[in-house]
């Protein structure tokens, strides 16, 4: 694959990289960064947007194999692109469940024949994500996971998680953890607090996602493993994950675009697209999620990209599955949500994103694979569920209004997703 | 009345709620009459779609449907599942197709009628929808303590009980409040939810909350008892319904701390010995039975607002 990227303005905050030239992508990777490079191949002109290595969303649910009817590999890679990721984190929660070298295996070798997206699989931590005994998690760094993760069925037993922790550092692999005590959580729906108490819904206290977050700090400084805390969203959470950062642990953290936008509010009217887990909270928590942003102690933008049929959205509040889609999504709610910096937004959505995972980190270099997410941030566009790539249409956000977009994907040297005026 | 539907008190105006209470005044008399029957509603089609087991709410609607002349139908549905196949609103726009004028729903899961009336051009009216809210129960009430009270603002009215489960303490906190009575909540504190400070938005300064039944019940005008809801509990909110009776059940002697004249209310049915004891409930403070018959009154109102005005 050969492209020249021509005139656009550079950014790769890691490599300190900023300013308006040429890239040269040869066979997929970049051959040479300038000003005024010509060559005979395929031009993509840049002027007046973004050049940015590719972006990377670490949170996604793939739903293949198992449950093709909400998304397929093929579908979920193609709505990455068309969100400005070059690559997804696909959670282990399929059917069956990606705790073995085969899951893992069928789909890399699914992505590379049907995603214009890379998709680097996440292994479960136990077997089965049943939170008993290890899965085979260095058969799975072999095929090819890049983390490991219980996903929405965290891990309660300290003892084993004490062991992942332990375990992972073997492969330099971070341990990642949705965050719930399910005991304190049981049977919620929602957040507990006044719409909760007024809907007469049942609520998520924060406490479930601060005991469990509490714990695992405790065990991931006493461990030294590499413990990432995935889609945080309580205040006093995020209070925790900064103090740990100062103390020295080896932690990260990530948030999702719904839970710096939304609060609890957005459930008054039943609306079961405002359904996730961990569920949308007050305020006060958006509030200390945005502080966190700002002030670094989270590293990560991550969408948990959770499509579902439109079937099982349709049921009652209390009996719809939890989550949104998110892939295309993400990028315009950064930009038009939090008005960060470029360089800041680029490390949140690229450049922390590989430090954390294991992939071989791609950038603004020569040599690296050509990845890279091309933006126009001052591009006013309306998000159009019915037009998604995903094969779902679980979104909050339709018909928004949005400010700031990826507007061409390349990923290893090709252009995947177009978006041009 | 000019909203489509009727899915909580919460969204109600006091003058709605007037409207409402005023209307079931006038037509109580025709429940008094030996032909109790007016064509009012001929040719309109109430549907009763119960998701959940019900049988003084369903009657009360279907003999108020019949009083004015309206075809009433009963519905008993299974609650939806994926593998049974057809859904909630799937279910709506059956009936729907059946040209319904009004469907009366109660559903175990909060939010279930606000859904159906999204889709649907009948009107909907909630009878009841998980731990949400319970409108016609609050209205019913409402009216019971207007007529043996003379008013409802500046009352002190002590609801007792399991509130985290209950729409009836939900719809009447809301209704209350609105019309400036003082309203107590008073519970275990694990089965007051968190977040009820903020229950209501308008009027809060009339919501009190409080864990001491004696505290709730002193100068009490009215005492409104909530059944225990064993079916909800799936986990240990007190260690014993001996234990509940102890400290929550209305006894005599706890009777005696409100004012003389106070009523005893219970939205049914009782469990005697958990949270009242036998002789309060059969007692003459009782106005348990009243409740009842305001229950068809309300709830002709209703009908009659909703569907009385178009042809």
């Amino acid at each position: 694959m050969h492209l020249l990227v021509k005139n656009g303005r550079v950014l790769d905050p890691e490599r300190k990289v900023d300013s308006i030239v040429d890239i040269l992508i040869k066979d997929g990777k970049i051959r040479s960064i300038g000003k005024g490079l010509t060559a005979d191949v395929p031009q993509f002109d840049a002027a007046g947007l973004v050049v940015a290595p590719g972006f990377f969303d670490i949170h996604v649910h793939l739903r293949e194999p198992g449950t093709e009817e909400a998304e397929t590999i093929a579908t979920g890679g193609a709505a990455a692109v068309a969100g400005g990721f070059v690559a997804v984190a696909a959670m282990p929660n399929t059917k069956p469940s990606n705790d073995g070298p085969s899951v893992t295996a069928y789909i890399i070798s699914e992505a590379r024949r049907s995603s214009p997206a890379l998709v680097f699989p996440i292994g479960a931590i136990s077997k089965g994500q049943k939170g008993e005994t290890l899965a085979e998690i260095g058969e799975m760094v072999e095929a090819g996971i890049v983390g490991v993760s219980d996903d929405g069925k965290p891990v309660m037993d300290s003892r084993l998680f004490r062991r992942a922790l332990e375990y992972a550092q073997l492969f330099n692999l971070p341990v990642i953890q949705h965050c719930e005590d399910l005991n304190l959580s049981k049977g919620g729906v929602m957040h507990e607090g006044a719409y909760s108490a007024r809907l007469g819904l049942k609520g998520i206290p924060s406490s479930a996602e601060d005991t469990m977050v509490s714990r695992d700090l405790i065990l991931a400084e006493t461990t030294g493993g590499k413990y990432h805390v995935a889609h945080l969203s309580t205040r006093r959470a995020v209070e925790m994950v900064r103090k740990a950062k100062a103390d020295g642990a080896k932690v990260t953290a990530e948030v999702t675009p719904h839970h710096f936008t939304l609060t609890d509010a957005a459930v008054a009217e039943y609306d079961t697209n405002a359904k996730m887990n961990p569920p949308l909270r007050s305020q006060d928590d958006v509030d200390a999620l945005r502080e966190g942003i700002a002030d670094g102690t989270i590293d990560v933008i991550a969408s948990d990209h959770a499509p579902h049929h439109i079937n099982l959205k349709m049921l009652e509040f209390d009996r719809a599955p939890f989550g949104i889609t998110g892939l295309e999504t993400a990028v315009g709610l950064a930009f038009t949500q939090l008005r960060l910096p470029l360089p800041r937004l680029i490390e949140m959505l690229s450049s922390n994103p590989q430090r954390i995972m294991r992939v071989t980190p791609w950038g603004i270099f020569e040599g690296s694979d050509a990845h890279l997410t091309i933006l126009d941030p001052s591009r006013k566009w309306k998000f159009d569920v019915n037009q998604s790539k995903s094969k779902s249409r679980n979104s909050p956000f339709h018909g928004w209004d949005l400010t700031g977009k990826a507007v061409a994907t390349i990923v290893g040297g090709k252009l995947v997703y177009e978006d041009r005026k | 009345m000019k909203r489509k539907d009727l899915l909580g008190i919460q969204d109600l105006d006091p003058q709605e709620i007037l409207d409402i209470l005023g209307t079931a005044e006038t037509l109580q008399e025709i429940s008094t009459r030996p032909i109790k029957k007016v064509p009012t509603l001929r040719g309109k089609t109430v549907i009763n779609l119960f998701f959940e087991a019900s049988t003084r709410t369903r009657t009360s609607f279907e003999i108020a449907g019949k009083r004015l002349s309206a075809d009433v139908v009963n519905v008993t549905a299974a609650t939806s599942s994926v593998s049974k196949g057809e859904t909630l609103i799937d279910t709506a726009r059956t009936l729907d197709a059946m040209a319904a004028d009004c469907v009366v729903i109660r559903h175990g899961s909060s939010g279930a009628p606000h859904t159906i009336a999204r889709l649907t051009k009948a009107r909907v009216i909630n009878a009841g929808d998980g731990a949400h809210e319970h409108p016609t129960q609050a209205l019913l009430d409402a009216l019971t303590i207007r007529q043996r009270k003379g008013r409802l603002d500046g009352l002190k009215v002590a609801i007792i009980g399991d509130i985290t489960h209950s729409r009836v303490a939900r719809s009447n906190a809301h209704l209350l409040t609105k019309l400036g009575s003082h309203v107590w909540l008073c519970s275990p504190p694990t089965l007051m939810p968190v977040g009820s400070c903020d229950l209501v938005t308008t009027n809060r300064e009339f919501l009190h909350r409080t864990y001491s039944m004696e505290e709730a019940v002193s100068g009490a005008d009215v005492i409104m008892l909530l059944r225990v809801q064993f079916e909800r509990m799936d986990e240990s909110f007190f260690p014993s319904t001996r234990e509940y009776f102890r400290c929550y059940g209305l006894t005599r002697s706890k009777v005696a701390l409100a004012k003389e004249d106070a009523i005893i209310m219970h939205p049914g049915p009782m469990n005697r010995g958990v949270e009242i004891a036998t002789d309060v409930a059969d007692g003459p403070y009782s106005v348990i039975l009243d409740q009842v018959s305001a229950g068809v009154a309300v709830r002709m109102a209703i009908l009659f607002l909703m569907l009385g005005g178009q042809s």
